[in-house]
């Protein structure tokens, strides 16, 4: 079994549209949804939810007001700024506490406990194309995002081995940070989007000199490669260089944003205009993986 | 003022807004852009400066100090992020798990653990006409922006706190690093598309400013597209729309050679005065 992770380091260079539209192609693939502080992928293929998990991750400290003799040890010493004291109460800042338990030791009266935090929602759900598609959703401000990221990987792959799937198709989140890293932990070939823009050359450039620490293959897709020629050939240079095969080119094209607003996926949109194209990627991909 | 520039979804715009609000700002007024995308910074390339400083930054992480060691799992047992392993007689730190929260090494009781400090990245400070640009780049396999996020707001503090506006362009998503660029801001704009998926990822960035209890209003970039849902929800949760910014081929293409928008572009030009209009007004207001 391959697992395939799409990243691009900047954001809206089409990654959930490419995810999308390789969804309505790829047979014996379970889906993965890692963007997990902003999944869209759900949105164009409409899961029935099958199964629901509470995440729990790391904890929050809370102070027991009725134990606390607000001797200000919990504020001198935490270390991000989470101990606040008001109208000569501490209280905890929930979303500053990191959870690291200094003030929980430090405490001499006892009165701080650390309760475990629900950080988030993982769901395994079936697709209306039939398919199985893992995803999640991270609680506001919640800083384990990596885990998530591998929690959901790691039941998208339960179930690829039980359904005897051969694929694991992974949308990633935008970035070089820990969910990015988390999603790269792993895989098999690393699909990079793009745009011929300098500012999505420049983040490619650093997405991929963090790929290439996994040492992982990799292809890239051209998004809008019609906006600007000069940068394309930039880029196919980039490609040659790093040795990642060129995929494809797309064209800057408003059936992007008609397709997502009418909720389908490109082929479905426009087949004729799309599917050969996304059919072909999808070929050169199992042809490098397999 | 701090205004901070946000969006759940990537590629909606935070960084042209950020960098063509702060521009024309600075023809007139005193004012700050700090690039807070410490891992994809990007206003760089919109802003020709002349570099005037540039400063490594780091985090503090233990080390572990053989001789001094009595292994008495202390710190093991301390350490919330699993970021300290035993191996037989040996302390194994992980720094990469690590949150600088320095509770192993204080509470050791032998000292064996002394905090070290480990490189983050790089914060850069540029002027270019009237503008002063401060840029912090996350160095690559590093996971955690949040500090060098934080430091970078203690460098406006620090060098900053007489500007008229801080612009700050922010990381996407709502987790860690979101929170920690928009918590100490005055105010806050979302820029979104009109479309399912930038309507989804605004409702998750609202409901996460929300949360911080932040003023904020919404700025609809590629007007023209999609649907005109946006507008529903924003009207139905009270959330003012200072602009529509066009969509246009035209607009895509200067974006992509790195150019500024609001000189050469009247309507985006007419839309960016009057979020800076509203910001004055926002800004009057105790």
């Amino acid at each position: 079994m391959k697992e395939i992770v799409i990243i691009s380091g900047k954001g809206g260079t089409g990654k959930t549209s490419v995810a999308a539209a390789l969804a309505c192609i790829a047979e014996k693939t379970v889906l993965a949804d890692c963007d997990v502080d902003a999944a869209d992928l759900h949105l164009i293929l409409k899961p029935e939810i099958l199964a629901r998990e509470d995440f729990y991750s790391g904890c929050k400290a809370e102070i027991d007001p009725g134990k606390c003799t607000s001797c200000g040890q919990c504020e001198q010493v935490c270390r991000f700024s989470a101990i606040a004291h008001e109208g000569g109460f501490y209280h905890v800042k929930a979303l500053a506490c990191e959870g690291c338990g200094y003030c929980y030791h430090a405490c001499p009266a006892g009165a701080i406990s650390l309760p475990e935090q629900k950080v988030g929602e993982c769901y395994v759900s079936k697709t209306r194309l039939g398919s199985k598609l893992v995803h999640a959703k991270l609680g506001i401000g919640a800083d384990n995002s990596g885990k998530l990221v591998a929690k959901v990987k790691k039941e998208a792959k339960q179930y690829a081995e039980k359904e005897k799937q051969d694929f694991i198709l992974v949308d990633g989140s935008p970035g070089i940070g820990c969910p990015v890293i988390s999603s790269l932990s792993g895989a098999d070939f690393v699909l990079l989007v793009t745009e011929p823009t300098l500012t999505g050359l420049s983040d490619l450039k650093r997405v991929w000199e963090l790929a290439k620490k996994f040492r992982i293959p990799g292809g890239c897709i051209i998004n809008k490669a019609d906006l600007n020629p000069q940068l394309v050939n930039v880029i196919k240079e980039f490609l040659r260089d790093e040795n990642l095969l060129h995929l494809t080119e797309l064209p800057y094209d408003e059936d992007f944003h008609h397709a997502i607003t009418l909720g389908q996926s490109l082929v479905e949109h426009a087949a004729a205009k799309w599917r050969a194209q996304f059919q072909n990627i999808w070929h050169n991909i199992k042809e490098v993986t397999l | 003022m701090r205004i901070a520039i946000a969006s759940g979804k990537g590629g909606t715009g935070k960084t042209t807004l950020a960098v063509n609000l702060a521009l024309r700002a600075s023809e007139t007024d005193h004012v700050v852009l700090a690039d807070l995308d410490v891992e994809e910074p990007n206003s760089g390339i919109f802003i020709q400066g002349k570099l005037l400083s540039e400063e490594q930054k780091f985090r503090p992480v233990p080390v572990w100090q053989k001789e001094a060691c009595t292994l008495c799992g202390k710190c093991k047992e301390v350490c919330h992020y699993n970021a300290i392993l035993i191996l037989g007689n040996e302390i194994l730190v992980l720094p990469e798990l690590c949150h600088s929260c320095h509770a192993c090494s204080e509470l050791c009781p032998a000292g064996a653990l002394p905090m070290r400090n480990t490189p983050l990245g790089w914060l850069r400070s540029y002027k270019s006409g009237h503008l002063d640009f401060v840029e912090s780049r996350l160095d690559i396999g590093v996971e955690m922006a949040s500090p060098l996020i934080r430091q970078t707001l203690e460098y406006l503090d620090r060098n900053f706190s007489e500007a008229d506006y801080q612009f700050l362009d922010c990381p996407p998503g709502t987790s860690c690093s979101v929170i920690t660029a928009t918590k100490e801001a005055d105010f806050i704009i979302l820029v979104t598309e009109p479309t399912p998926f930038g309507l989804y990822d605004l409702s998750l960035a609202v409901e996460t400013m929300q949360h911080l209890a932040k003023p904020m209003a919404v700025v609809v970039n590629r007007y023209g597209i999609g649907n005109d849902e946006v507008f529903r929800y924003c009207e139905k949760q009270q959330i003012p729309v200072w602009a529509k910014l066009p969509n246009r081929r035209q607009i895509a293409e200067l974006y992509s050679n790195g150019e500024i928008l609001y000189t050469r572009i009247p309507d985006f030009r007419a839309g960016i005065n009057d979020i800076l209009k509203q910001l004055k007004t926002q800004s009057a207001q105790p």
